[in-house]
């Protein structure tokens, strides 16, 4: 619980920060900026998670718990993701999401 | 609480402990012994889908985090056969195509890991588990897609893959700190009592509604299927299209009928639009696909809209027709996919003009996929007419006439792109016709139980009943 701050300015900000996210991720056209989106996206849910928790159900840590294991799993999903396009990259030295439009439709 | 109640996770031990045998096995051998690694796999995973057959307790787990009943190890069941008839299929193109890049091993590792994220994700009790799951089940699949890591459509298609499942993921993280907002609680028990009908809660779902519908596929979320079918193996492709979907569906089905049955109006009208958009998208864009693999994506896309079918029902009998035409999805699915392995593996040919005059050279391969897209289809000598008679009837009984007019309008586009490869095969002639190739023992083995299932399930009643005792249970 922060002095002077409710949570609807908190979940204002998550609320921005996902919308933000989902924007950068249709519109970017360079794949390791499109992760950095996703990247908000799960950032604004684990704080959603937390500030839910602390504000309206302090008595329980489920939220908290939730939000750990979602920055866990996020490591090992952007692991995985940076590990494929380094393979892209080999293969055609560029990270451009044009590199990725020969099956279409 | 006693340490026998452990062996209700008793598929997931085993299939754990066969990815460490697996990995053990994986740095004992010498590159020379990997081939006896594909024997090894497969005749382990085959006894643990016997071992799954035998009556498991019934029961919860960590404080209700993990449960399960019946119709949960039922469908844990169905998932093994699957994966079984996968492996069966793919031995042969393990053996022929991959040896050489000496990533045998890796192969099983992944795929197991994947089928275990299902199990967790099927049998959790909290939406922690249910999340762990589902990543779980993901990531590795994701990694199988690039299994051919220097083949560019493989890597294309991992990424396409990855970034959608991964954006998938956070939108249902989004929904499901909303349910938390207003439910007061991640265990399902609780949910299900807590949960109020407020628009919050709504949005919720409507987010955790979209991500899991990335998953099956569901049809403003379908954009990655096709380009992921064509670019992955065919082994993994048959696996995205019937295991991972199956299990998907299974979950959100159970989800929507017993933890949020208060917001039933709201996602009922989501399941009415959703059916009908991903029935009309996968059928009419079905309609002028040449490569197979994509043809077969947009077809398994159109099955994902009839499943909504069941889910609209709201009550037991959805339940039963939703795991009932998995069932026979999964053989008549697999069937396809299996001919048209075959038919890669020993030509390289994956377009449908490259089937004309199949029948003439290849008369059991031809009839095969006959049969698997005659199930598909829906016509009713074969177990797909069945299958899809009784999601009729579940959406029927609730008074949705148009929907299920709608659907019949479906299915008859549907015959139309169905008999496409039919008449190339039968009814053309062609002098390039695929040569006569005799199909290697344990792919037949893969075929014959596909066709096998395609006959039984249809006519063999005491399934279905038995499927509809054990889902009366759940509620």
């Amino acid at each position: 619980m922060i002095e002077g701050i409710s949570i609807y300015e908190i979940l204002t900000l998550s609320s921005i920060l996902f919308f933000v996210g989902l924007y950068g991720f249709l519109t970017r056209k360079n794949l390791i900026t499109m992760l950095m989106s996703i990247e908000l996206i799960l950032n604004s849910s684990v704080l959603n998670f937390v500030v839910i928790n602390k504000y309206l159900y302090p008595n329980m840590l489920e939220g908290v718990f939730f939000a750990i294991f979602i920055i866990a799993v996020a490591a090992a999903e952007t692991a995985l993701a940076i590990s494929i396009i380094i393979n892209l990259y080999r293969l055609h030295t560029s990270v451009d999401i044009s590199e990725t439009e020969t099956m279409k439709y | 609480m006693n340490w026998t109640s452990f062996f209700m996770m008793r598929n997931e031990i085993l299939l754990l402990a066969l990815i460490l045998i697996m990995l053990v096995l994986e740095i004992s051998s010498k590159p020379e012994q990997k081939k006896g690694l594909i024997n090894i796999a497969l005749a382990l995973f085959f006894a643990h889908t016997l071992i799954g057959f035998f009556p498991n307790q019934v029961g919860e787990l960590f404080g209700g985090s993990f449960r399960t009943n019946g119709l949960i190890d039922f469908f844990k069941n169905v998932l093994n056969v699957g994966v079984l008839i996968i492996l069966f299929q793919s031995v042969d193109w393990l053996k022929e195509k991959t040896l050489a890049y000496n990533k045998v091993a890796e192969f099983f590792v992944l795929l197991f890991s994947s089928l275990l994220g299902m199990y967790f994700m099927i049998s959790s009790g909290d939406f922690l588990i249910f999340y762990i799951g589902l990543e779980l089940s993901t990531l590795p699949l994701v990694a199988l897609v690039a299994y051919n890591s220097h083949n560019h459509k493989a890597t294309e298609a991992s990424i396409k893959l990855i970034l959608s499942a991964a954006l998938a993921s956070g939108i249902t993280l989004f929904g499901i700190s909303m349910l938390y907002a207003t439910g007061g609680s991640i265990f399902f028990d609780a949910l299900a009592s807590n949960l109020q009908n407020s628009p919050l809660a709504i949005l919720g779902l409507i987010f955790f509604i979209s991500g899991v519908g990335f998953k099956i596929s569901l049809a403003p979320f379908h954009f990655w299927t096709a380009d992921v079918y064509e670019g992955a193996p065919i082994s993994i492709t048959s696996y995205l299209s019937v295991v991972s979907k199956g299990a998907a569906i299974f979950i959100l089905m159970i989800i929507l009928f017993t933890i949020l049955p208060v917001l039933s109006e709201s996602w009922k009208i989501v399941a009415y639009v959703l059916a009908l958009t991903t029935m009309f998208t996968g059928n009419l864009f079905a309609l002028r696909q040449q490569n197979m693999k994509r043809f077969l994506a947009y077809s398994s896309i159109a099955q994902a809209g009839f499943m909504m079918l069941g889910i609209i029902n709201t009550e037991a009998l959805g339940v039963s027709t939703i795991v009932y035409f998995v069932l026979i999805y999964v053989f008549s699915n697999l069937g396809a996919f299996g001919v048209v392995q075959a038919i890669s593996l020993q030509t390289g040919k994956e377009n449908m003009d490259d089937y004309t005059g199949l029948y003439r050279t290849n008369p059991k391969l031809a009839l095969v996929f006959l049969l698997a897209l005659f199930s598909l289809a829906g016509i009713p000598p074969v177990a797909g007419f069945f299958g899809k008679f009784f999601l009729y009837t579940a959406a029927a009984s609730k008074g949705y006439y148009l929907l299920v007019f709608l659907a019949v309008v479906n299915v008859t586009i549907a015959l139309y792109y169905y008999l496409l490869p039919v008449r190339m095969m039968f009814l053309r002639k062609s002098d390039e016709a695929i040569p006569y190739f005799k199909s290697k023992p344990f792919m037949r083995i893969g075929l014959i139980i596909t066709v096998a299932g395609i006959f039984v399930l249809g006519l063999y009643s005491p399934l279905y009943d038995y499927i509809v005792a054990l889902s009366q249970n759940i509620f």
